[in-house]
């Protein structure tokens, strides 16, 4: 096994070689303060060039839900067997961030509720596992 | 410079799966028809826009049609591709540069749902692995915040869907010729909750072509043309939703339907009111819902009332969808806009046979909406 943290992509988090809690790594403008995931370099709002990378809340709010039922067609690269999962949109405040959910029961899931981010395995790359970022609801311990 | 343009001929391809007749046959079907429904020759056509996206160069069926010499311009626009050759050929005729011209759309695609790869959007690999890239997934939160947000249930979803299967039955280019029962839609798997199998379009195939004349010399053609009053195109502006997005704004704003829909119906000098008959983007039941009210034919949370009453059936006060939509005639993206325009000048004509609308309707409205954030939008009129 190997120790090394693999990241589905790097530039997804803050910290990528950090075993511990993540942070989303977002672009925030500084002319007129539009905020994106992941980083980009341009401002969509001004056309600004000077975005700066920050750390996004790790905490939000459910604003949209949905199941995946059927495997995607690739790119897609899922743990198999495979099985449905949740995927949602994230009020962080200044930026909603689309997310799988640790959640595939759509009657576990309803706009608004509270959201935490967590490391999840993507797929599994030989023996080893690439994560990703989701988000699960507060109330379940990870 | 010209004042109109016209839609004097018309003609199709059957959609759905045709085994063993390629995409570009089908726009060539599709062309030879709307000649012969025009009264003229390929060699009459001194322009044509055409498009397909995944099924070869528009620009080769010259060699089905005939080696003129005239310029054929290939559309490369995805979703929008029908509608921007319609914009363009709208143009070179009202600049006055021509007089008649074609616009045609095909296309063949596999079965199953699109599959596009992230980088062609500008977006990380990561996006498709961890199966995020995948349209249904967009349209099924739009509606689920959109159903919870104006009180609307499963059971308009189902509606709609019953709808389109109902007047695929009644037009014999459709793909899905059976009607469903709002039991049956409801009961089938499960793609995105809350929408199932039935509740959405499959990719497919057909094609569609139109010939349109400079709006002083129709009459040469046809007895009927069929007005285009205006055509718009608009992409996303900043803080719209969209499909294939990885992230988005908390709040809102204002997105290429509703820009394209508006800017329509200032440049024809109607509004949404005046409209006997339209055709809708319904790459699944929970957009057609949102789009009638996103193109302003009526307002938010005002369709579950107006589905469930039948008043967007061909009899009803807002007709929508009248020939079954994508949902019973598959997505040939190609060729999709150009369906519903086609659609619009039967009605218009009063050649609709079973599913036409009644009272001789005299305008008609198409709007088409897909990814990245793209919608273009007509009106027409007799
Ligand atoms: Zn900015």
């Amino acid at each position: 096994m190997s120790t090394t943290i693999r990241w589905v992509d790097p530039a997804l988090v803050i910290d990528p070689a950090a075993g511990g809690p993540v942070e989303l790594a977002g672009a925030r403008c500084p002319v007129c303060a539009t905020t994106a995931f992941p980083f980009q370099g341009g401002c969509p709002r001004c056309g600004g060039e000077a975005m700066e990378r920050v750390a996004l809340p790790t905490t939000g709010s459910l604003w949209s839900y949905t199941v995946q039922n059927f495997e995607p067609k690739p790119p897609y690269r899922g743990v198999e067997p495979f099985e449905p999962y949740g995927v949602g949109y994230v009020d962080l405040g200044d930026v909603c961030v689309e997310s799988r959910l640790t959640v595939n029961d759509p009657a576990a899931l309803s706009l608004g509720m509270a959201m935490r981010l967590v490391t999840i395995t993507a797929f599994v790359d030989g023996d080893e596992p690439v994560l990703t970022f989701a988000f699960a609801p507060q109330e379940v311990a990870a | 410079m010209s004042t109109d343009v016209a839609i004097v001929g018309i003609g199709i391809h059957p959609f759905g799966r045709t085994e063993g007749v390629s995409g570009r046959a089908q726009g060539a079907h599709a062309a030879r028809q709307a000649l012969g429904d025009a009264g003229v020759q390929w060699s009459d056509i001194q322009f044509t826009y055409g498009g397909s996206h995944s099924a070869g160069d528009a620009d080769s069926l010259v060699s089905d049609l005939g080696l003129t010499g005239a310029p054929f311009i290939n559309v490369h626009n995805g979703c929008g591709t029908g509608g921007s050759a319609l914009i363009s050929a709208r143009s070179a005729l009202l600049s006055g540069q021509y007089d008649l011209g074609m616009v045609v759309g095909f296309d063949k695609h596999p079965r199953g749902a699109f599959a596009t790869k992230p980088s062609s959007l500008g977006i990380g690999d990561w996006y498709g692995e961890t199966g995020m890239m995948v349209t249904t997934q967009f349209f099924a939160q739009k509606i689920g915040r959109y159903m919870e947000q104006y009180g609307i249930g499963e059971e308009t979803l189902a509606a709609v869907a019953e709808k389109s299967f109902s007047l695929g039955a009644a037009n014999p280019n459709a793909w899905r010729r059976s009607p469903k029962t709002r039991q049956e839609i409801l009961d089938a798997p499960m793609v995105n909750h809350p929408l199932t199998q039935y509740m959405f379009c499959s990719p497919g195939e057909g094609g569609v072509a139109l010939v349109l004349a400079r709006g002083e010399v129709a009459h040469r053609y046809t007895a009927n043309p069929i007005y285009l009053r205006s055509a718009e195109f608009r992409s996303r502006r900043f803080g719209s939703f969209e499909v294939f997005s990885p992230w988005t704004t908390p709040e809102i704003l204002s997105g290429p339907t509703g820009d394209a829909s508006a800017a329509a119906f200032t440049s024809a000098g109607i509004g949404p009111e005046d409209i006997d008959v339209a055709q809708i983007q319904d790459t699944e039941s929970g957009a057609e819902i949102m789009h009638m009210a996103e193109t302003g034919l009526c307002a938010h949370g005002e369709q579950e009332k107006l589905i469930l009453t039948g008043e967007t059936r061909p009899d009803g006060s807002l007709p929508v969808n009248t020939d079954g939509g994508v949902i019973a005639n598959g997505e040939p993206i190609g060729a999709t806009g150009l369906r519903q325009v086609f659609e619009s000048v039967l009605q218009l004509r009063g050649d609709a046979g079973d599913r036409q609308v009644p009272g001789n309707p005299k305008t008609g409205f198409t709007h088409v909406y897909g990814a990245p954030g793209i919608s273009a939008c007509t009106v027409l009129s007799r």
